[in-house]
């Protein structure tokens, strides 16, 4: 046997459950998809409806709070999106689907969420979609199981 | 809705990432030779210290270390930790002692299992040596070593450990 240099490759794994309390703003988001399949943002000044909901306007930092918070879509308008083609590990869906900002009735901002559209030649700017609540639902994000198309059938 | 349920308070998300490690051609090196029983170091050319294992580079002086020498499969206890805690994916029987071990011929030393001793008797200086799994075990690996036990020899002086105590 020589000292010539010979591969040696080995698979690492880092694995960590992060545990975050929510505070009471995030808290009663997540009890209301949860209990009520509800979507709560925040009514921020000069009309602006944000959602998920903060403790502090982006804009100004000015403190917001439980009393701000307001119910909006469930269903909305996918804004801008990315099609995913092979799903990894940890992505909400085993099949092709879209990421989406999606607007949601009421809301001014964004809302990051899953797809299921199917097939990318489905997406589009401006197509309404609704959320599909999974049946068992704990209190976190993953309680909207994904966003499917409103003409779905 | 459930009248029972408490409002949600926090939420949990996993963090995980897989990766592969490569070793370096002087890891791959130090990893052949383990495969036959024998340990080895490489030297820096500047301030002339051992390491081993190495990683190809000198951490003092940084700059790459060429010249591979053979480091011994005994040394000395620089520092120890006695484990009565136990840990997700350790799968050791509590209490054990993780030592700091300076090799003979080596200037750096490295954390390996101490076995085949009481840990109210460990300290620092005491001789050790590897205990090598059967030949026919082994592999590339530094699992080839299944722990250091005491030699028996008389103990180096504490003063004597110089800069690491």
């Amino acid at each position: 046997m020589s000292d010539a240099p010979h591969s040696y490759v080995t698979e690492h794994v880092v694995a960590y459950d992060y545990r975050r309390s929510v505070g009471p703003v995030l808290g009663r988001f997540f009890t209301a998809l949860r209990d009520d399949k509800q979507i709560l943002g925040t009514r921020a000044p000069g009309g602006r409806v944000l959602v998920p909901p903060v403790e502090a306007d982006p804009e100004s930092g000015e403190g917001l709070g439980t009393d701000d918070l307001v119910e909006v879509g469930p269903g909305g308008r996918v804004a801008t999106w990315a099609w995913v083609n092979e799903p990894r590990e940890q992505h909400p869906l085993r099949r092709p689907f879209g990421w989406a900002l999606i607007q949601l009735d009421g809301a001014t901002s964004g809302f990051l969420h899953a797809v299921d559209a199917g097939e990318e030649s489905r997406m589009h700017s401006g197509m309404r979609v609704r959320p599909r609540w999974r049946s068992e639902r704990v209190g976190e994000i993953q309680d909207i199981e994904c966003f499917e198309p409103e003409d779905a059938a | 809705m459930s009248e029972e349920k408490q409002p949600v308070k926090s939420i949990t998300t996993p963090t995980r990432l897989v990766y592969q490690w490569a070793a370096t051609g002087t890891q791959a090196a130090f990893l052949n030779r383990i495969a036959r029983g024998e340990l080895i170091g490489q030297r820096c050319p500047e301030c002339r210290n051992v390491y081993c294992p190495h990683s190809g580079n000198c951490p003092r002086c940084g700059v790459a270390t060429t010249e591979t020498v053979d480091v011994q499969d005994r040394g000395t206890i620089i520092t120890f930790c006695i484990v009565r805690v136990p840990s997700e994916n350790i799968d050791l029987k509590l209490p054990y002692c993780a030592a700091n071990i300076l090799l003979d011929g080596s200037d750096m030393p490295f954390t390996a299992l101490l076995d085949e001793c009481e840990p109210a008797d460990v300290r620092a200086g005491m001789r050790v040596e590897a205990v090598w799994r059967p030949k026919e075990e082994w592999s590339n690996t530094f699992e080839n070593i299944r722990y250091f036990r005491p030699t028996g020899e008389p103990d180096v002086p504490v003063e004597k450990l110089g800069a690491w105590v």
